[in-house]
């Protein structure tokens, strides 16, 4: 692989041990995967903030690199922690967990990192322009980046996109380069999507059936999905079948499709199975809504049915805090909370310590939160559109 | 005699041969304050990897699995050596951030040449697997 002389200097240790460890990583990966240089990247996001995804095991490694005196040289910030970081104890996340996530997020700060805790930074600001090459490690996020954005990055993980973050660069493999990009197999949608939830079902399915592919949707009939929408999908793509980039006709800035793509069709039947087939229970102990992180619009509109009917049981909105604030300066939050909900920042339902938390049914509006909170938080599931699962 | 590998962590090592022909995941497969396989009917299930020049295909699994390694050598019951037939991301970052050398894609099929015990010493500094 070709180093620039910064890149060699990172490398040979003369900028510090953190930087070296980083670009002995991204020198490994970048051999691994058959990359002939590196890449500048305008930004990170770093996956493994969890104290419950991570451990012990993964605390001990930020320390690490925190200790080597790694600093981030490009903005960068965080996947969803554990939990919310100013009303974790009110939220009755256990507080054994809140001090090892406060390690971790610490670690992190040493490093430089901005303690946005987020899988939808494109909603508070970090919004990469097309062709921009950026180094994120959500899956949703990357979905969304590569598909909607038209920017490019790989499926990082936690380590390579810290690396990323310490150095500036990337190894310049996969979807950074435009012949990678193609898509390899075209969806046809015959079923109705009326609202985000269906859209997430809908990506449950292709995610399945692309298996790790790029699939090209033809134009969604009778619907003109908006950002919510195809963030939903994107996310259940990437949860059911680690998509990182998917297109849309006349909707996504690209559109590449392989001369031997296979061609599926989704028909409303498929869609109706699925959606049975996740529903286990028809009550619920709590409802999260906000998978993906929820924007405004989508808070104006949990707002407005509130208004008409507020809720009895807990109901967390997950988003993220710059969000929250937003929604407080322009007195969204007060409505929402006024009618029974609570905004959740910084963390996720998937993320949280739900099962240590006595809660054991979740109703969810998300496909991708129904792939992850049976196996991440032992939950039975009512899915359905919000109107359907909010008074559950 | 010398067998020609690709450098994916350097550094220098001994030690004896432990082999698996199967994956292996680090996650919750092996533990970390022993170093033991816990691994339900894996091949080295109840072997400890301490001190061992590991040798199989490549690693599986969570990417959680980098973090255990480290953990391991900081409990010292890491592997000294790490040889894969193909590396991946896992056990690629794991044996970096912990400092084992480790070496991938050997020019000789190293299942068929080597054995439980045999004495080893990898040089992952010039890419060398010296066998006795």
């Amino acid at each position: 692989m070709e180093l620039t002389t910064n890149e060699q200097l990172m490398l040979n240790g003369e900028m510090g041990q953190g930087k070296q460890k980083a670009m002995e990583i991204l020198v490994a990966l970048g051999k691994i995967y058959g990359a002939n240089k590196m890449i500048p990247v305008t930004s990170a996001q770093i996956a493994g903030v969890s104290y419950k995804t991570i451990g012990d095991a993964g605390l001990g490694y930020l320390k690490h690199m925190a200790a080597l005196g790694a600093k981030v040289e490009i903005p960068s910030f965080l996947n969803p922690a554990g939990m919310d970081i100013e009303q974790w104890e009110a939220l009755g996340i256990p507080q054994d967990f809140a001090i090892k996530q406060m390690e971790i997020l610490d670690a992190y700060a040493t490093m430089g990192i901005k303690m946005s805790c987020t899988c939808t930074p494109y909603l508070i600001g970090i919004k990469p322009k097309v062709g921009e090459h950026i180094a994120w490690s959500e899956s949703s996020a990357i979905s969304f980046a590569n598909s909607v954005l038209g920017a490019k990055t790989n499926r990082e993980g936690g380590p390579s996109a810290l690396c990323a973050a310490i150095c500036g660069v990337t190894p310049y493999y996969g979807l950074h380069l435009d012949e990678n990009r193609v898509a390899n197999l075209i969806v046809k949608v015959d079923a109705k999507l009326t609202n985000r939830s269906d859209f997430g079902l809908l990506g449950l399915i292709v995610g399945k059936k692309s298996n790790g592919g790029i699939p090209a949707f033809k134009t969604f009939p009778g619907a003109r999905p908006n950002e919510n929408d195809l963030k939903y999908l994107g996310a259940a793509m990437a949860a059911s079948g680690s998509v990182p980039l998917y297109f849309v006709e006349k909707f996504t800035p690209e559109w590449r499709v392989s001369k031997d793509a296979e061609q599926i069709t989704i028909t409303q039947k498929e869609m109706d199975k699925a959606k049975k087939a996740l529903n286990e229970v028809d009550t619920a102990d709590i409802i999260t809504l906000g998978c993906p992180h929820a924007s405004i619009s989508e808070l104006v509109e949990i707002s407005q049915l509130l208004e008409k009917k507020p809720v009895k049981k807990t109901l967390w909105i997950c988003v993220a805090r710059e969000i929250k604030i937003k929604a407080q300066e322009m007195g969204l939050a007060q409505k929402i909370e006024k009618n029974g909900g609570k905004l959740v920042a910084d963390t996720c339902m998937v993320v949280a310590p739900l099962e240590r938390m006595g809660y054991k049914r979740t109703a969810v509006d998300s496909g991708k939160a129904a792939v992850y909170l049976p196996t991440m938080c032992q939950q039975k599931l009512l899915f359905g559109k919000i109107e359907e699962i909010l008074w559950k | 005699m010398e067998i020609i590998g690709r450098v994916i962590s350097k550094g220098h090592a001994r030690g004896e041969v432990l082999l698996s022909r199967e994956p292996l995941s680090f996650l919750g497969n092996v533990n970390p304050k022993t170093g033991i396989v816990v691994e339900k009917g894996h091949p080295l299930e109840g072997k400890s990897l301490a001190g061992k020049v590991l040798v199989f295909p490549r690693g599986k699994g969570s990417t959680v699995g980098s973090y255990v390694i480290l953990e391991m050598k900081q409990n010292g019951v890491a592997p000294v050596a790490i040889i894969n037939q193909e590396a991946e991301t896992i056990i690629a970052v794991g044996a970096i951030i912990s400092e084992i050398p480790m070496l991938d894609k050997l020019d000789v099929d190293v299942f068929s040449i080597l054995k439980d015990g045999d004495l080893v010493e990898v040089d992952a500094n010039k890419g060398i697997l010296r066998v006795k």
